[in-house]
């Protein structure tokens, strides 16, 4: 089985791509890769270009932001979450940091070519945008709560 | 006398993190206090005041009372900070406890965040006791950073010695943090339970328990097959004074574990 085929099999078992039809599974299958990360490498750097948004297979990504003396890890991903959104939200750049900190794979979708399809078919535009709009939502909802800092003191 | 202190006398302190210590204590009387994981005990700093804590020690072993004591007002500073040697007061034990023991023959969920912890670790001993006597078990821990992670070698052990799924996240932290960062909530998503036979066992902070328990419906364990551990104000500790009332509910004798379908539109409750 090569590479698209793996991909192909994988991705209507995954949450985020249930429900889409075969076509678009298909498309989505020849728009990614199989990567792997090794302990300590990057998915992407905050300020560059978010033209990539990456399903992970196996293994634990840190998303964290660098301040000036040490990166504070915000959340991290594992096996079958999504990371990235930047992808699909202009000016299309990351606003953090993603690094692997163990033995990592993913797959990697084309995010360029995606936004392309998505102009060119409202009908996968709107239900990828459904999908990533979920993952925000949930990310979004964690660090509201995290925010209320439960496990700190009361005054 | 429920309402008159016993003496106890402080044998060994443990610094947990920068603001919680434990405490073994002994009865100055020798009689050992039987207790049930979960319940809790009215502890006395003389001359300084009273406070439910609830007790962290394990249940097989009655002649030492443990309690695990987070610094975060005066009587439990004083509490906190007791050396070896000093003599405290006790009352109790009171309250219900987790009943771990009606989860025998299914799988068994811990839901901790932060100090909630301790109230639980009576009952994971428990079950560590009499481990073939469960399927499948978790403890899913949250805490705020690495540095306030309590039980770290208890949560080292349960996973390798007594077969427990342990998994802990935090709220946030330094890069040098290899473990999982984020809600409580993703650990009961990715916990492998069998919904149908799982007893779930929740303690934190009230928000914390009412996603988790909300998180665990979501994965199919009915919410009397959840409960939760209460915090209110305890005072008498035996139903009298009422300071602990949630509507007909006083948490110090009806509480403070109680199961989810019970509490859940009680805690939809503003101010109640």
């Amino acid at each position: 089985m090569n590479s698209v085929q793996n991909i192909e099999a994988f991705l209507p078992g995954h949450p985020f791509f249930a429900g889409l039809d075969d076509a678009a599974i298909s498309m989505m299958a020849g728009c990614a890769v199989n990567a792997h990360l090794r302990p300590g490498e990057f998915l992407f750097h905050e300020g560059q270009a978010a033209d990539t948004f990456y399903v992970v297979r196996s293994g634990r990504v840190a998303i964290q932001m660098r301040l000036p003396t040490e990166g504070v890890v915000l959340d991290t991903a594992r096996d079958g979450d999504v990371v990235g959104w930047s992808w699909l939200v202009a000016p299309y750049r990351w606003t953090f940091d993603a690094l692997a900190t163990e033995e990592t794979s993913v797959i990697a979708f084309d995010g360029a070519c995606l936004r392309g399809k998505c102009e060119t078919d409202p009908a996968l535009g709107y239900a990828l945008l459904q999908r990533v709009v979920q993952v925000m939502s949930a990310r979004l909802h964690s660090a509201r709560v995290r925010l209320l800092d439960l496990y700190g003191v009361r005054s | 006398m429920s309402m008159l202190p016993r003496p106890f006398r402080v044998t060994s302190t443990r610094r947990d993190t920068r603001d919680t210590n434990t405490l073994d204590l002994v009865p100055v009387d020798g009689r050992p206090l039987e207790f049930a994981a979960g319940q809790f005990t009215m502890l006395h700093a003389f001359g300084v005041g009273e406070v439910p804590i609830s007790i962290s020690g394990d249940p097989g072993r009655p002649e030492t009372l443990r309690h695990t004591i987070r610094d975060v007002g005066s009587v439990s500073a004083a509490l906190a900070g007791a050396s070896p040697g000093t003599v405290l007061g006790v009352r109790g034990p009171f309250g219900t406890g987790w009943e771990v023991g009606s989860g025998r023959g299914g799988d068994v969920v811990f839901v901790a965040g932060g100090i909630g912890l301790a109230p639980l670790r009576p009952a994971v001993l428990e079950v560590c006791a009499a481990r073939t006597d469960y399927g499948r078990v978790a403890v899913l821990y949250g805490a705020r950073t690495p540095d306030d992670l309590l039980f770290a070698d208890d949560l080292r052990s349960w996973a390798a010695d007594h077969d427990i799924d342990v998994a802990v996240t935090v709220d946030s932290a330094p890069s040098s943090w290899h473990g999982d960062v984020g809600l409580v909530t993703r650990l009961i998503e990715r916990a492998t339970v069998d919904a149908n036979r799982t007893l779930a066992l929740v303690c934190g902070p009230e928000v914390m328990m009412r996603h988790s328990a909300a998180s665990l419906g979501d994965r199919g364990v009915t919410p009397d097959r959840v409960r939760l551990s209460m915090e209110r104000n305890m005072k008498c500790g035996v139903g009298l004074c009422g300071h602990c009332q949630l509507r007909e509910y006083f948490l110090c004798i009806d509480g403070p574990v109680l199961p989810y379908d019970v509490l859940a539109p009680l805690m939809s409750k503003a101010e109640l």
